[in-house]
């Protein structure tokens, strides 16, 4: 079962390192993974995508909040929640491959963010369904280079994950 | 109010660290210099209310610290250089994370700007230790020292107890560079906030189960010791009537020579613990994580048992074993609790259930307990050794124990009565403990009767630290079971590998008398069972020095019982020739 597990943490050096240094050490795996500051300067939120039985995942959420860094931390996947990822994808844009390419592009909303005589780069957001179905619509084309940002996402509704 | 109170006083970095240790109320620390602590020694040298103690080897310093915490309770510190000093340091670190021990290791670091450069002795400690301490910290402004040391003192012995390490950059102890040094009160965290009580409803359904069980068993583990609770878990199973049992860590926790005590359990428990929990339809674990030297093959675990399980740290809870009543929270507040409820509830211990489990315990208790082959009296029983120093101390001294046969003959056979008197690598399993952990506890009680039980195996993994014995006159006693043989190993390939030794003799052993005597000891070798006891007491009566106790013991004992590996709890090997 899939999850995604939010973590509010200490904003300090070596604080990632420790969530990565426990999936590494107990064998838990990580699909994807990000991490940026908040609002407040002093905290960074991470947010993880792992696959595992649930017993599996009760363990690293309670492994995860042992770390003395971690301040907070949700499983997103137990509620309500929105999750959105980016991807940028930038693909062979030559010919009739050129029309088609910007279609497929604004059938998904996506948006071309750079453009050359023989290329397109494009931005797609989209929780990880919606970006993998686009990937699978581009399979015509070229794909030069694609870049993930991994899922973030929150409660919906009042929840919040937050001091 | 002295003046000081207003105007705090300037201080250097390395001066602000002793200050703060002093300020936290500790009396040693155990270290070895370097070049990266260099400025932090100066800073010893120049007060006198921190004592340093040097050791001949990182390693025995961190046991040394170690054992003390084992022993009192509190953080035992160490001070070590960068690089070498460091990694040295990484085996005593480990072994007290395994066990939960709160200790606060302070390693030095080349200078800020060198970082990550590959300067001489630079070792990435942070990346180092992060996966055997509970928590880490570099320092990157002096003036942050008085905190940071706090804080790790904080974390090390709140919660689930655990090593703390303090990483420190030479340029962070420079002696003309000043900071006004103030000591924290007490430190609060954002982000960390052990648990202080358990949840009340979880207790009432825990003793309600209890209080309904047939065949009850506590099953008790270090948890109980490290959260100071000996007292409560001893009135709650007197009270109930209930068994007890204590894991390799727990033991001491309930007195071992009560009859309501019915062993060890697990791959070298009693005969009747592993029964009883096997058979039980009730297990109530309390500070103990069911660790597979406990459980053997965890799906044939304890099949009729509802498990309460009391346990400070959540991620030990149904890590295993799926526990059915859980409680997260510190033992003491929660068997406190559990004592109050029992008192207020209407239902009532059934006598006469218990009665038949009793006689059931009994029977057990009858058909092996801690029985071993004595029948040829020529040659020396390693648990007879044991038997006769419990004698000999009247149960009453700290035994440090190495680890192989020797560690478990030594859980077997003397008998605990009070908690902390047990000091031994439990989790970890490391070689070399005994006698620097011995050294730790000698120091600090020196009244007391401190023994390294040890092999000859064992023990020459920290031999040189009979050196630092001398040096600070530490009479501790080595009770050295020499079978010249790596017992446990040699015991595993007698039974899994057709008895092929690969590596397991222990060839050109030294004349430990000799070797002791040229430390400036006492040496005493015992050959046979009719001088054992005399010569035992006679060394047990030299206390300005260290004996070291040559006992030769018949090579070829195994330990038993032996769980049956893959099988449950109540599949044991009793013997060479029988098993369950």
């Amino acid at each position: 079962m899939r999850h995604i597990i939010s973590v509010l943490m200490e904003n300090e050096a070596g604080a990632l390192a420790r969530v990565v240094g426990l999936f590494a050490q107990r064998g838990y795996n990580i699909e994807s993974l990000n991490v940026a500051p908040t609002d407040d300067a002093t905290l960074s939120r991470l947010t993880l995508v792992t696959k595992g039985e649930d017993r599996v995942v009760e363990q690293i959420t309670k492994h995860l909040n042992k770390l003395i860094d971690v301040v907070k931390l949700v499983d997103l996947t137990e509620g309500s929640h929105i999750e959105r990822e980016l991807m940028m994808v930038k693909v062979r844009a030559t010919g009739a491959q050129r029309e088609e390419v910007k279609r497929t592009c604004d059938i998904f909303r996506g948006q071309i963010i750079d453009v050359t005589p023989t290329t397109y780069t494009i931005q797609v957001t989209g929780n990880e369904e919606k970006v993998n179905a686009f990937m699978d619509a581009l399979s015509g084309a070229t794909i030069m280079e694609v870049v993930r940002t991994g899922v973030s996402g929150l409660a919906r509704g009042d929840k919040t994950l937050s001091l | 109010m002295t003046q000081a109170a207003h105007e705090p006083e300037m201080l250097s970095g390395g001066e602000m660290l002793i200050r703060s240790l002093k300020d936290q109320g500790v009396e040693f620390i155990y270290g070895y210099p370097g070049g990266a602590v260099l400025h932090i020694y100066d800073a010893i040298h120049n007060q006198s209310d921190v004592k340093h103690i040097l050791v001949r080897h990182e390693q025995a310093a961190t046991h040394m610290a170690d054992a003390y915490a084992r022993a009192s309770g509190k953080a035992g510190v160490v001070l070590v250089t960068s690089g070498p000093g460091a990694t040295n340091a990484i085996t005593g670190i480990a072994t007290a994370y395994m066990d939960s021990i709160p200790m606060v290791v302070i390693t030095g670091q080349v200078m800020s700007h060198l970082l990550g450069d590959d300067a001489f002795q630079e070792t990435d400690m942070m990346g180092l230790s992060r996966p055997i301490v509970k928590h880490n910290m570099s320092v990157r402004d002096p003036a942050d020292i008085p905190t940071i040391v706090k804080k790790a003192f904080y974390i090390a012995e709140s919660g689930r107890p655990g090593p703390v390490v303090i990483d420190i950059p030479k340029d962070m102890t420079m002696p003309n560079e000043k900071f006004p040094y103030e000591y924290p009160d007490r430190i609060k965290m954002r982000s960390y906030n052990p648990v202080k009580k358990g949840h009340s409803g979880q207790i009432r359904k825990a003793v309600n189960a209890l209080l309904q069980a047939k065949r009850p068993i506590i099953y008790s583990g270090g948890g109980v010791i490290l959260g100071k609770a000996s007292k409560e878990l001893t009135q709650l199973a007197q009270q109930l009537n209930y068994p007890v049992t204590n894991t390799l860590m727990g033991l001491g926790a309930y007195p071992g020579t009560d009859r309501q005590f019915v062993g060890m359990l697990g791959m070298h428990g009693s005969y009747e613990a592993n029964m009883t929990m096997h058979n039980a339809d009730l297990i109530l674990a309390i500070g103990a994580r069911f660790d597979d030297r406990v459980t053997n093959n965890p799906a044939k675990f304890c099949p009729d048992a509802t498990i309460i399980h009391i346990d400070i740290d959540p991620a030990s809870i149904s890590k295993i074993i799926q526990a059915d009543i859980p409680i997260v929270g510190p033992v003491k507040p929660v068997l406190k609790e559990m004592l109050e409820q029992i008192e207020q509830s209407k239902l009532r211990v059934d006598d006469e259930t218990l009665g038949l489990w009793w006689e059931q315990i009994d029977e057990w208790r009858q058909r092996h307990g801690g029985h071993y082959r004595s029948d040829d009296s020529e040659k020396m029983k390693p648990q007879h050794v044991i038997q006769t120093l419990c004698k000999v101390t009247k149960g009453d001294a700290y035994i440090c124990s190495d680890v192989g046969q020797h560690q478990m003959f030594a859980a077997q056979y003397y008998q605990y009565n009070k908690p902390n008197r047990w000091i031994n690598s439990g989790g970890l399993g490391t070689m070399g403990f005994g006698l620097p952990a011995a050294m730790g506890v000698q120091l600090n009680y020196p009244d007391a009767a401190v023994v390294c039980v040890t092999g000859e195996g064992s023990i020459q993994m920290n031999i040189q630290e009979l050196a630092t014995c001398k040096q600070y006159q530490l009479p501790v006693k080595i009770l050295c079971l020499n079978n010249g043989y790596l017992g446990m190993v040699r015991q595993w390939q007698d039974m899994n590998y057709e008895s092929r030794y690969s590596n397991s003799y222990v060839d050109s052993l030294p004349d430990f008398v000799a070797l002791a005597e040229a430390y400036g000891h006492a040496g005493i070798l015992i050959e046979s069972p009719d001088e054992l006891e005399a010569k035992l007491t006679e060394a047990m009566a030299i206390t300005d020095r260290v004996v070291f106790i040559d006992v030769q013991i018949d090579p070829h004992e195994h330990v038993y019982p032996m769980q049956v590996p893959g099988g449950s709890m109540a599949d044991m090997f009793l013997s060479k020739t029988e098993r369950t």
